[in-house]
């Protein structure tokens, strides 16, 4: 029993660090705290795989007490550390998001136009900012056909 | 999941249910993409985070240098070649006071065949401009040109105030730069996009013009011509980087001597003295102060006003005892160290400059090296080694007694090239673009009315990065980064080595990632997210565990010669840039050559400093480097040979 307790608390320590290590990089002023917009960042690159939605609700959890934009190493990690632990918002595997981009493609091409993938994701689902919008078709249309072939375009967003 | 475009009753259309699968289709779309976001901006961020520890544990180094001059001079006896390079200018030729810049033109001889810019005196904004076509050509300005026009920048910059005072009443906007590090392109897209000095045109140039980029001659150039032309118009602060043992380690020396091979000695003797009259602060309408690094709870602007600025505030020159690392705490005991009683062939009122004292010592390093920070207090800057971290409540306390609204600082890399601290009291402005690599960051300037609002304009010279995406950008510079990282690990292998056998008693060769990360800290001190970096930098075994040979990959330190052993190799390789130093003042006539006795000496002193002895004495090593048996050894060759190679690349080479 004794050795159970002992790596549950060893693999609580080590999530702990990896917490913290990925805080300390977006924590900029070396004060221990972050500010609020690049909660989402950190969480994902935790390889966590929250929708906006969802970081939100994590977000009024840790903000409860100050809003002031910032958030703190402690609350935040009391917070993400039981996230990781119950290994909450796993990614959705490869294939998932191939379906994704089908249902986007009625006519079943392969590709998708420029205006298609803005409509869709300007005006569906969380929609995205426009410099969300321009930073996605800048890596992921085709120059020439204005198109994104989506199957290529899968192996970009999942390379590590 | 968000709301579903509603049906009515329990009617459920393929339309509907087609619409439901786009809604969701789209989230895990939108989810994927932020997804790769936020890979790419931890891997933007530890990639700059590289970047900075690395450049301030070099600067720590710097540290080690000035500690290695003092120690030099308390182990040195004069009559010794070797120490008397440290106590008097290493140029012979002296500058006089009553030098004319007519001398320089009865000296030197341009040719006909030189088709750059000819300067004449005094300067015109005709002559500006055919000084920024040549740079944009890039011509180099004909040395005859150069020593005139630093000769009288010195004689300008001699009749102006340690503390500039300027009124915004005179000027519309005053602008003010930030760190430029020898960027031309920087300086010349600030100019394209705002304008060139003039009187309807104010700038402020704060500090570190040189060092690091490749044209920090024209810069300079520049930025005194502008000056001698609007000396009311066009201010410069001093920065940390207007120094001469800086500029030994950081690239400008190197760069004067490349481009001016015959006069660069001249060049950069007169230089020292240039730098060394910079003022050293700006105030404008008595309420915005603007200097290069920062303050400290000591700082006594009326005192910085009114002391000799110089004196050649030069951190190696002070008269201290070897003592601890942080010069705010250095206890000087003022030994007249000055050598000039060496008996030595300088005549008596010699050039030295006078020293100076301990408070003025301290008052100039910290407004130089100080950096702010969000904790309240004020402490010695271990970063650095020189200035101090000051609070918010350093900074109120300072407006306080000084009526002042704002402080405007450099000094410090910033991705979006300003930020602002201190609630709004405290800017930083770099003007340095892509400053570690292309598409690292973007410089900055600040434009400030006569209400004195700061407005901010950002920019990023991009030459190359506009045809790139942001996942290529990142690429580059986390390879780079990456790159930077690998090289330090390869320098410091033994005492990593034994780093990690301390966390692997058995010998297996591996240990945890908790372990191996805390074995990479202890040793490169760096600060930076190792496990997060871990993938970059080292194999997992099967069992999980860090393999702890695989850190130093396919790097190894070049060895020119088969007697050298590795740890000596490392020592080598780590300190070469310091051994650069010493030997380039040693070696007084520049002719890139040491005696054998003087490189032994230095060496033997330079590892017992260290506190390093090898069983192995460095003479073997030595003679086999002496090529032509004649009792020299060309310090740069030798210097050359160690450094870190790519065992794959070297068979290709060879």
């Amino acid at each position: 029993m004794a050795e159970e307790g002992n790596s549950q608390d060893d693999a609580v320590a080590e999530i702990e660090k990896k917490i913290i290590e990925a805080f300390e990089v977006f924590d900029q002023g070396g004060d221990k705290t972050v500010s609020i917009r690049d909660i989402g960042s950190i969480v994902r690159s935790l390889g966590c795989f929250p929708t906006e939605a969802e970081i939100h609700e994590l977000l009024a959890n840790v903000e409860k007490e100050e809003p002031t934009g910032y958030i703190h190493l402690e609350k935040f990690l009391s917070v993400i550390t039981k996230v990781l632990l119950d290994r909450s918002y796993q990614p959705i595997p490869e294939d998932v998001l191939l379906h994704a981009f089908e249902a986007l493609d009625e006519n079943k091409c392969g590709y998708i136009t420029k205006e298609e993938l803005v409509k869709y994701m300007t005006g569906e689902g969380e929609p995205f900012t426009e410099e969300e919008m321009e930073d996605m078709l800048s890596t992921a249309l085709d120059p020439e056909t204005n198109t994104l072939h989506y199957r290529d375009y899968i192996l970009k967003l999942i390379v590590e | 999941m968000g709301s579903i475009t509603g049906t009515m009753g329990c009617r459920s259309s393929v339309a509907d249910r087609r619409s439901e699968k786009v809604i969701r289709a789209a989230i895990l779309i939108q989810n994927w993409y932020r997804l790769t976001m936020a890979r790419l901006e931890m891997r933007r961020r530890y990639s700059l985070s590289i970047f900075q520890s690395i450049e301030y544990a070099d600067e720590q180094d710097q540290l080690q240098l000035s500690d290695f001059f003092t120690f030099m001079l308390d182990h040195c006896t004069p009559p010794d070649s070797v120490s008397h390079a440290f106590t008097s200018p290493s140029v012979s030729q002296v500058v006089d006071e009553a030098f004319d810049v007519q001398e320089f033109e009865n000296k030197i001889c341009v040719p006909d065949s030189y088709y750059g810019p000819r300067l004449s005196f005094p300067l015109t904004v005709e002559h500006a401009n055919a000084l920024l076509h040549a740079f944009r050509n890039e011509q180099l300005l004909h040395a005859r040109y150069v020593l005139q026009l630093l000769y009288e920048t010195k004689k300008v910059l001699k009749e102006m105030p340690n503390i500039t005072h300027l009124s915004t009443s005179y000027s519309k906007e005053i602008t003010v730069c930030g760190d430029l590090h020898g960027n031309l392109d920087d300086l010349l897209l600030i100019f394209y996009k705002n304008g060139l000095p003039s009187e309807q045109n104010c700038y402020v140039f704060n500090g570190d013009f040189v060092d690091r980029g490749k044209n920090s001659m024209e810069i300079i150039i520049i930025l005194f011509a502008f000056l001698l032309i609007y000396p009311n118009y066009l201010h410069l602060n001093r920065g940390n980087h207007e120094d001469y043992i800086l500029n030994l380690r950081y690239g400008f020396t190197k760069e004067v001597s490349k481009k001016y091979k015959d006069h660069g000695n001249q060049i950069l003797f007169l230089l020292r003295d240039v730098f060394s009259w910079l003022p050293l602060a700006t105030i404008i309408d008595s309420k915005v102060l603007i200097l290069h690094g920062g303050i400290s709870d000591t700082t006594d602007l009326d005192f910085l006003n009114a002391l000799e600025r110089s004196k050649d505030q030069v951190k190696e020159r002070i008269p201290a005892t070897r003592s601890t690392k942080h010069m705010a705490t250095r206890n000087v005991a003022g030994k007249a160290r000055r050598l000039s009683s060496s008996g030595s062939t300088e005549p008596s009122g010699s050039n030295l400059p006078p020293e100076p004292t301990p408070k003025e010592w301290k008052q100039i390093l910290d407004i130089l090296w100080s950096d702010p920070r969000s904790q309240n207090g004020c402490t010695p800057n271990k970063a650095r080694g020189g200035g101090c971290y000051f609070g918010p409540d350093v900074t109120a306390e300072l407006f306080r007694r000084y009526n002042l609204k704002l402080l405007i600082r450099s000094h410090e890399f910033k991705p979006e090239g300003y930020e602002i601290s201190h609630n709004g009291k405290v800017i930083t402005i770099f003007s340095a673009s892509n400053y570690y690599e292309e598409g690292s960051n973007r410089g900055a300037y600040i434009k400030l009315n006569p209400e004195l609002i700061p407005r901010f304009v950002q920019y990023q010279v991009s030459k190359y990065t506009l045809r790139h995406s942001l996942q290529d950008r990142v690429g580059t510079i986390e390879s780079t980064a990456l790159k930077f990282l690998r090289e330090k690990i390869c320098a410091h292998r033994s005492e990593l080595t034994s780093a990690f056998a301390q966390y692997d008693p058995e010998g297996t060769g591996r240990i945890s990632v908790n372990d191996w990360a805390a074995a990479m800290e202890s040793v490169l001190q760096l600060n930076l997210p190792w496990r997060i970096l871990r993938s970059q930098l080292a194999l997992l075994s099967p069992d999980g565990k860090v393999d702890c040979m695989s850190c130093f990959g396919d790097l190894e330190i070049a060895q020119p010669v088969k007697e050298v052993q590795p740890a000596l190799a490392e020592t080598l390789c780590r300190y070469r840039k310091d051994l650069e130093i010493i030997f380039n003042i040693i070696d007084k006539d520049q002719s890139g050559l040491i005696s054998l006795e003087e490189f032994s000496q230095t060496w033997k002193l330079f590892t017992s400093h260290l506190g390093i002895t090898y069983s192995e004495s460095l003479d073997k090593l030595v003679l086999s480097m002496d090529y032509n048996k004649d009792g020299y050894i060309d310090f740069n060759e030798f210097l050359e040979a160690f450094h870190v190679v790519h065992r794959l690349q070297k068979k290709v080479d060879s």
